[in-house]
């Protein structure tokens, strides 16, 4: 039986892509695997400059989940980086910061969505609910 | 049913329930047990397994961080934002809270209080870890006398259809 079957979610079916930004090598695989369950074509990077470079590299995905603090490129960087280069695709901030100034600053940059960290299947399938643009 | 692995089992389960409700292991834990399947049965020993190796690199960093003449709290602060996130990834629920109180005093610049915490971030982390070895001694026993590993059931499903 599929797990995502198991937790009682739908399956995406590999319908649905999505970019990993963050460099903290557990979350990485966390994140990894929670989309992997719910059928989510994946793939991961580990600062917001790969992130750009993946974009202007010509690949599209319907979803990138963003952390903020990361070395060489932050998330809010990346984030304005992302929009400016027209990328429609929806990004949702994943982060530990728990003080509402540096959510707003994240969010103002051009988020769709915020969570914070710990990412759970709840949030997670709040987040693809929300998808518009499909890459 | 085999007495022996009953025992087993029962062991396993008081081992854990003590995990959680001394505060050692919180709800996230359950979250990471609930993403392990057939294509990655070995998923929560890999995640904590990482979370080990690197709070033990992050723990060493902050030592030196520390140890330095003119402490660069910016370069403190941004290691226990680190182990904090990780921690908290893992549902190290006093490592998690250990972490904000030392961002408390990085903040405040106080170089006492930052030592104080850093050495209760190295017993709660040596205290998780002592315990998350246990219980992966007990599963694997369980398993290897033929037993499965419980884990808790419900998730939340979808509202609305997407795209």
């Amino acid at each position: 039986m599929p797990k995502s079957q198991f937790l009682g979610v739908p399956s995406l079916n590999d319908e649905v892509t999505a970019l990993v930004v963050d460099d903290n090598k557990v979350s990485q695989m966390i994140h990894h695997q929670l989309l992997n369950v719910l059928g989510i074509v994946n793939h991961v990077v580990g600062n917001g400059k790969e992130a750009v470079e993946i974009h202007s590299s010509g690949k599209k995905f319907d979803l990138v989940l963003m952390d903020r603090d990361m070395p060489v490129m932050n998330g809010i960087e990346a984030t304005k980086k992302l929009r400016d280069m027209g990328v429609k695709s929806t990004i949702a901030g994943v982060s530990s910061h728990s003080l509402s100034e540096e959510r707003q600053e994240f969010i103002e940059a051009g988020l769709d969505d915020y969570h914070e960290k710990p990412l759970t299947v709840a949030k997670l399938l709040s987040v693809v609910s929300k998808i518009k643009y499909k890459a | 049913m085999d007495v022996g692995l009953m025992q087993m089992q029962r062991r396993l389960a008081e081992y854990t329930s003590a995990l959680f409700k001394e505060g050692i292991l919180d709800s996230q834990y359950v979250q990471l047990q609930e993403l392990q399947d057939e294509s990655n049965p070995d998923f929560v020993v890999e995640v904590v397994s990482l979370f080990f190796t690197d709070s033990e690199k992050l723990l060493n960093d902050l030592s030196r961080d520390l140890a330095q003449q003119n402490v660069d709290f910016r370069r403190v602060d941004a290691h226990v934002h680190q182990l904090k996130g990780s921690s908290s990834s893992i549902g190290a629920e006093r490592v998690k809270n250990a972490c904000i109180v030392f961002r408390n005093f990085c903040q405040e610049k106080n170089i006492p209080g930052c030592q104080r915490c850093l050495q209760q971030i190295k017993q709660e982390f040596l205290l998780v870890k002592s315990k998350l070895e246990t219980l992966f001694k007990l599963e694997q026993q369980v398993v290897a006398a033929g037993g499965s590993i419980p884990t808790s059931g419900s998730l939340p499903t979808m509202q609305q259809p997407i795209l």
